[in-house]
């Protein structure tokens, strides 16, 4: 137990008042906003704001829309975010520190910049617009663009979730399960991907919650069509072009209950990754005393 | 413990799992990893992802951006508008990042060292930005400062706009920015020798000089890199300034909406200019990030 700060007991007023600041800063910027968008959705009642979300069929698509594209990006984003964790925690080899900068990149680039990318691609004036065109498969402004842009801006959130687990776990259980026989997919399934479960979890609860709210990239790459290509956000964005607030804030109101939600599975995931790295440190300093001992012994 | 948060995960001392002195054991175990199964698969699934949805996207855009020539490319990305969305941009992100490291500082200070009822739910409550899409954020900060709002019916009668002005982008993009300045700070604050402070009080020093002699110099390359991730951040936010800043060419247009406004337009030219020049600016922001944080990461050793 480190000794008390003599500043302690002085410092009673200060540490109130700056507890007192820090409260009214996230009150006033996180919470009045969080709490606004369910009473606004409310505001009319429970029937109307069921009505608002289950009677408008452009608003009913808009959330199909959403449960369809966001678990195709993350699904992509988990295979990648293995594949990459897995190449860059185990092996070295040239261009790594440059691969792994290139993860961050979707993070820092503006995703309204990432939309027009992919338009100058796939788009009709893009460079494999006429070939797109001859094969009459259509992108921008559908379903596999809306994928696309979604899997950018999340692509960095599963591997930065598994790189530093699986560094700090490393490589000697896998490399015991190979020496015993073990295959590839044996070795993925039965020691790596128990290791890292929770890490993953968490990656991909962030990486849904990012790809359900993603706004800028799909903006772009959707083209609007009410019905056809507005998820969630777009929707709530439509609704409030249209200068229908109370529509608009029960689309808000269930996108708000899932960043919620996610949190409190964040919260909870969270807790089991601590508990699960205080027993890898445990584990360790345990083999580290035993292996010092048996050196001792030796030495005698 | 300090959570590994989505996007600051890879700040040193960040991570749930603590590297520091078992880095070099690891090291030393990695030499043998080259027996481990997978490489060639890993490495083909990794650079196929990279290659065609990060590198060859910048890539056709930079090209098509160098394609009109230096003269052409000039004409498109510096005329009267879009030099004043480049002004808006970059003046409201400096001075939303600024407010976010500065309230940062103070929320990571209290969340760090000061105990008292209700801490965990005010850490937690910190995170509500990184999962809040910005959309939601942008449609309540406008509900809540127009003149009728929670808040407007209040400031409106004083003067203040924060719907649908210049104010409103600030707000907001101190919203989206605030879990990062606070994230990278808060750590390093927890993992601060409280012995060196002592000495100092003990020593004579006040509390305010003890503060800026002794523990904002441990801190500031922390509170740097939040910064510089705050205004990266606010730089490329687009969702939630679409809906409160009204969008008003020369006066509150960012650059971001500029882009689209250029691309319904299908003035392709402007759009990818404005767009080079974002990106040139999020990369250099990125950089500087990445050497703080391995200076803040050797410090943490």
């Amino acid at each position: 137990m480190p000794a008390k700060p003599p500043t302690t007991a002085a410092s009673k007023p200060l540490a109130a008042l700056l507890v007192a600041a820090a409260c009214g800063v996230v009150g006033l910027l996180i919470v009045v906003p969080l709490v606004s968008v369910f009473y606004e959705a409310f505001s009319r009642g429970a029937k109307a704001w069921w009505e608002a979300l289950a009677h408008d069929p452009d608003t009913r698509h808009a959330i199909w829309l959403s449960l369809t594209v966001a678990p195709v990006a993350v699904a992509i984003n988990t295979v990648f975010g293995i594949a990459a964790a897995w190449l860059v925690a185990r092996f070295r080899f040239p261009g790594r520190s440059l691969l792994i900068s290139f993860f961050d990149v979707p993070f820092s680039v503006s995703p309204v910049v990432a939309g027009l990318a992919l338009v100058l691609i796939f788009g009709r004036q893009g460079l494999l617009g006429p070939t797109l065109e001859w094969l009459d498969w259509k992108i921008i402004f559908s379903w596999p663009g809306l994928v696309l842009a979604t899997t950018f801006v999340t692509l960095p959130l599963v591997v930065r979730e598994l790189i530093p687990v699986m560094e700090a776990i490393g490589p000697d259980e896998e490399m015991a399960a190979v020496s015993l026989g073990a295959s590839g997919w044996q070795v993925f399934w039965r020691v790596t991907l128990p290791n890292i479960r929770w890490a993953l979890l968490h990656g991909v609860v962030l990486a849904n919650a990012r790809a359900m709210g993603e706004f800028g990239a799909v903006y772009v790459v959707s083209g609007h069509i009410a019905g056809a290509t507005d998820t969630m956000p777009l929707r709530v964005e439509k609704l409030f072009q249209e200068y229908r607030q109370p529509a608009s804030m029960a689309v808000a109101s269930v996108l708000a209950g899932l960043a919620l939600v996610t949190l409190v599975a964040k919260f909870v995931i969270e807790r089991r990754l601590e508990a699960e790295s205080r027993e890898l440190e445990a584990a360790r300093s345990l083999a580290d005393s035993l292996d010092h001992k048996n050196v001792e012994g030796a030495v005698a | 413990m300090n959570h590994p948060t989505s996007d600051t995960i890879a700040i040193a001392g960040s991570s749930a799992f603590a590297t520091g002195p078992r880095r070099a054991a690891s090291a030393a175990r990695r030499r043998h990893a080259a027996v481990l199964p997978g490489f060639g698969a890993s490495a083909a699934i990794t650079s196929l992802v990279v290659l065609s949805l990060i590198v060859f996207p910048l890539a056709v855009l930079i090209l098509r951006a160098a394609s009109l020539g230096p003269a052409g490319f000039l004409e498109a990305a510096w005329t009267p508008r879009s030099r004043a969305a480049y002004a808006v941009s970059l003046s409201a992100s400096l001075l939303a990042a600024a407010t976010s490291s500065l309230l940062g500082l103070l929320v990571a200070w209290v969340l760090a060292r000061i105990e008292f009822p209700g801490r965990r739910l005010l850490d937690a409550l910190v995170d509500v930005p990184l999962a809040l899409p910005t959309a939601v954020a942008g449609l309540v900060y406008s509900a809540l400062y127009v003149k009728k709002g929670w808040l407007g019916q209040w400031l409106v009668p004083l003067g203040i706009q924060g719907a649908y002005s210049y104010l409103g982008i600030v707000l907001v993009l101190v919203f989206v920015s605030l879990p990062f300045a606070i994230r990278v700070v808060q750590p390093v604050i927890e993992s601060l020798d409280r012995d060196t402070e002592e000495a100092a009080r003990i020593l004579g020093a006040s509390r305010m000089q003890t503060f800026l002699r002794v523990v904002l110099p441990a801190i500031l390359p922390a509170v740097v890199t939040g910064f510089a991730l705050s205004l990266a951040r606010a730089l490329g936010e687009y969702g939630s300034v679409v809906f409160i800043s009204g969008n008003m060419p020369f006066k509150t247009e960012i650059a971001p909406v500029l882009i689209v406004a250029r691309l319904e337009e299908f003035a392709y030219a402007e759009a990818t200019t404005v767009a080079v020049l974002l990106l040139a600016m999020s990369i250099a922001l990125l950089v500087v990030v990445n050497s703080l944080q391995q200076r803040l990461a050797r410090n943490a050793q």
